[in-house]
């Protein structure tokens, strides 16, 4: 088997007595997309933030890429490779599609920050910023702020934004949340088409969506993993059932 | 340095502690609950002070005069909560600290118009007059003893408040969550206007108290303004034990500083030269305990619980 | 990798893409700028020669407070100490007028190393703080550079320093001069404009301005955000720093009074008079305030009684300072095709 990009073993995390993860581990292979399901409450967003270094786990280990980084703060795992989007979209409202991407490119340029020169006419931000904005389908509303955009959009702008850090890895917690029905569809499509080309994690309720594309579907359930595996195995264990999908239907 | 003199600036920082405690504690307070940045809180402090002057001088007694003041003090307050502050609770914090700033322009230079530019002073009360002798050759003025006393008393009444009552309860909450709050059905505006009027008559009853051994003067609360900042940064935002701490703190290295700093100094360097540094050094001293406090502890002493 | 598609491809598609709207140019801005230029011609037709002194205090402010508009308008710290680079700045040329180098290139490195000292320091200790907390300890460290000169008493403790030269500029006198010196202010201005703008403009800037907004999108996007909060302040009080110098030069005089925290605050109301971020609304708001304060305390030496009112309606009733306001007229009475 190939070495996983990412590989959680052991991590635990309390706020006070509730323990919100409880000892999870988790491998994610490169290319494939995994997803992580569970009821509200599961801890999935607080585990999301723990392999993004918002939150720092109390004990446990993250490995990215083969390298420990379970110290590394948010910025540095970032630039080693590990993007992200949020269950609430976050981009920068006051600048357009196409600045908010080249934002993220100019993050893995060679001088990020240089003082000097116009950073809005740089084709070396903006070649790679189109690339991806085509990639995602947003090329009609690249000059638009992206404050304007509707739900479904700013997803994608985010999905765009974390595709041109060059990931090893993408975390995804719930693309899905929000967003209208026909908007829903185009982002499925979207990922299906990126999936292959980089390793995810997918947090989302949609189960259609799960089902779908997962490769692999891991249920969190009160911060701990109750069952890892094939879509079809975990659709059919019955402790996942009682204790999730139960709830569903 | 002796001992005796050392006991005598311990108490004098404690006593400096107690006023700036009590500035502070309504800045934080009103900061904590309203999310609100009030710079004329420093202003509430030297209303107070002139109002003291004016009705101790009116009435001839220095508790009427006081109580009277107080009022005042707190009809002011709530005169400008009215007008001003109301209307910039939703505003960011640059709105806030422009407008209040605005308003310590205007009342500065109002203070200067109606009182005088020279400093003014109230009689020590009667009552108070005297020293106590603490021990061979310590002599302390009773006054300063009644300062500690009734901003002791103050504090524990404050804590009381806070920590054992409704409102209390209603105030804690909305420090860490507003929409809580008005959630279980509380109306904001009047929770707004009664901290704010606390606050208020807190700044006014340190000033007041602060008229008999500090000269009164245009300006006077800036400086307990911006210490009272020191205070709330050193001790957490928004939290009322931390403005305790903070300001004894605060006040103590301030007074001890400013008092041995020479001193100590000269073990080190020749008079002169030690005269020089100390009184640069010891004016710096709070913000280098400030510096070091928020390197070690971005978030204050004590912070304010829910607050981070 | 992956993202990048076929050169036949890359054609296609750029010819999809959307044209780009129209660089915008900051008419105010030029216009602003000619108008300053032709001021010493306007005296000479008969502007009264006061002015002249008067616009030149101003544009020494303007470049004060558009060193501040860098972090507070672009960078969203509201920084309530910026006077003291300003004082840094005055007594470093002070101090050194006074030990007899009056070089003025002897003198800028040293206020720009000394500034960017205190701005590194103070700098790293704030922003590990936000919002109120980094207002009130920025304010604080302004009071602690007050006290500092305060006690100063080589250099004229709390009665301040009068400079009996002005400073040399590679062996000219341009300081010496009215007019001279109105020119010497004026470009150095428009230096500092253009080169904040240039910076605004920059990848740097567009990190800058994207971690006002959202600073947790910049962090996971892999920026430090602090180091570049921190740069820009440090390159702010630097730029505060000349203004330290020209002001000392002008007033021939230097004390605590520059670095006290009324000034602070009369920096961040030049910056919001004039409208936050926009950089030349800085200007026009330094322009504002001293003239008003030149016409309002000619009328009382009660002038702040009016003009602390002023300040408050000011914050409560606009939106978007003079910058925005010129704006809306001017969108009023020109085209209306954005409607």
């Amino acid at each position: 088997m190939t070495e996983p990009v990412l590989a959680l073993s052991g991590v635990r995390k309390a706020f006070g007595a509730l323990r919100v993860t409880d000892g999870v581990d988790l491998a994610l292979a490169p290319g494939e997309l995994h997803a992580l399901i569970g009821p509200n409450g599961a801890g999935k967003t607080t585990l999301v933030h723990q392999i993004s270094g918002m939150l720092r786990p109390d004990a446990g280990s993250i490995r990215f890429r083969g390298a420990e980084i379970t110290g590394f703060t948010p910025e540095k795992r970032a630039r080693a490779g590990l993007a992200r989007t949020f269950q609430i979209t976050s981009t920068i409202a006051s600048l357009s599609v196409l600045e908010n991407v080249a934002l993220s490119v100019q993050a893995r340029a060679s001088h990020p920050l240089a003082l000097f020169r116009n950073a809005a006419y740089d084709e070396a931000l903006n070649r790679p910023a189109w690339a991806a904005i085509e990639a995602v389908g947003l090329t009609e509303r690249a000059h638009v702020l992206a404050g304007r955009l509707s739900h479904g959009e700013k997803r994608a702008l985010e999905i765009a934004m974390a595709l041109t850090l060059e990931p090893a890895a993408i975390l995804l917690d719930e693309p899905l949340a929000g967003v209208g029905r026909e908007e829903g569809e185009r982002l499925i499509s979207l990922l299906a088409s990126l999936k292959g080309r980089y390793a995810m994690l997918l947090v989302e309720h949609d189960m259609e969506a799960v089902f779908a594309l997962a490769d692999t579907v891991s249920v969190l359930v009160y911060g701990r993993v109750i069952a890892s595996g094939d879509p079809a195995m975990v659709r059919a264990d019955p402790a996942v059932r009682e204790a999730y999908l139960g709830e569903e239907g | 340095m002796t001992t005796s003199l050392l006991i005598v600036q311990i108490l004098n920082g404690l006593q400096f502690g107690i006023l700036l405690f009590l500035v502070a504690a309504g800045l934080t307070l009103v900061f904590g609950v309203m999310d609100f940045i009030n710079l004329a809180h420093g202003v509430q402090y030297m209303l107070g002070a002139y109002l003291a002057v004016t009705f101790v001088g009116l009435t001839g007694n220095f508790l009427l005069g006081l109580a009277l003041a107080l009022a005042a003090a707190l009809l002011i307050g709530l005169a400008l909560e009215f007008l001003v502050f109301r209307h910039l609770y939703e505003r960011d914090h640059l709105d806030q600290v422009l407008a209040t700033f605005g308003l310590i322009l205007l009342l500065n230079q109002g203070v200067k118009i109606i009182w005088g530019a020279a400093p003014l002073s109230v009689p020590v009360p009667e009552f108070l007059t005297g020293s106590v002798r603490l021990m061979d050759g310590i002599l302390y003025p009773v006054y300063r003893f009644a300062l500690i006393g009734s901003g002791l008393a103050v504090g524990g009444l404050l804590w009381f408040i806070v920590e054992k009552t409704r409102t209390g309860m209603l105030l804690r909450a909305g420090a860490s969550n507003a929409s809580m709050v008005s959630a279980l059905g509380v109306d904001i505006r009047k929770l707004f206007m009664v901290v704010f009027a606390f606050g208020t008559m807190l700044a006014g009853f340190a000033g007041a108290m602060a008229a008999p051994i500090l000269s009164v003067e245009p300006g006077m609360g800036d400086t307990v303004l911006i210490l009272a900042f020191v205070v709330i940064v050193v001790g957490g935002i928004g939290s009322i034990r931390g403005a305790f701490v903070g300001a004894l703190i605060v006040g103590l290295v301030d007074t001890l500083g400013r008092s041995f700093m020479n001193d100590l100094l000269r073990l080190f360097m020749s008079a002169p030269s030690a005269r020089a540094t100390g009184a640069a050094l010891s004016s710096m001293l709070i913000y280098l305990v400030m510096a070091i406090v928020l390197f070690v502890r971005p978030e204050g002493l004590l912070p304010a619980k829910g607050r981070s | 990798m992956s993202l990048a598609p076929a050169p036949a491809d890359v054609a296609l598609a750029e010819a999809a893409r959307p044209a780009a709207p129209p660089r915008r140019r900051p008419l105010i801005a030029i216009l602003l700028f000619l108008t300053l230029a032709a001021m010493p011609l306007a005296v000479s037709l008969g502007v009264p020669a006061h002015w002249l002194t008067l616009v030149t205090r101003a544009m020494i402010f303007a470049i004060a407070a558009l060193s501040l508009d860098l972090i507070l308008g672009v960078g969203g710290l509201v920084s309530f100490g910026h006077a003291a680079f300003i004082g840094i700045g005055a007594y470093a040329t002070g101090i050194m007028i006074t030990e007899g180098r009056s070089e003025a290139l002897l003198i800028l490195p040293v206020i720009l190393a000394a500034c960017a000292l205190f701005a590194a320091i103070t700098g790293a200790v704030s922003l590990r703080t936000r919002g109120v907390a980094f207002i009130m300890i920025t304010l604080a460290f302004g009071q602690m550079a007050y006290f500092l000169a305060q006690a100063l008493s080589a250099y004229g403790g709390d009665d301040g320093l009068t400079l009996y030269e002005r400073s040399t500029l590679a062996g000219f006198k341009p300081f010496a001069n009215r007019t001279s010196f109105y020119y010497v202010t004026l470009a150095t201005l428009a230096g500092c404009y253009a080169l904040i703008s240039t910076i605004v403009a920059s990848r740097f800037g567009r990190a800058l301005r994207a971690a006002r907004e959202n600073a947790t999108r910049v962090t996971v996007t892999g920026y430090d955000v602090g180091r570049i909060r921190l740069v820009a302040y440090v390159i702010s009080g630097m730029i505060a720093g000349l203004s330290g110098f020209l002001l000392a030069n002008q007033t021939d005089f230097v004390s605590p009074a520059f670095i006290s925290w009324q000034r602070s605050g009369e920096l961040i109301f030049m910056v919001v008079l004039g409208g936050v971020g926009s950089l030349h609304g800085a200007i026009i708001g330094a322009l504002a305030y001293l003239f008003a304060e030149d016409v309002l305390s000619g009328w009382t030496e009660h002038w702040r009684v009016i003009f602390g009112p002023l300040i408050v309606l000011f914050v409560l009733f606009t939106r978007g300072g003079l910058v925005g306001i010129i704006g809306k007229l001017a969108s009023r009475f020109g085209s209306r095709r954005d409607d």
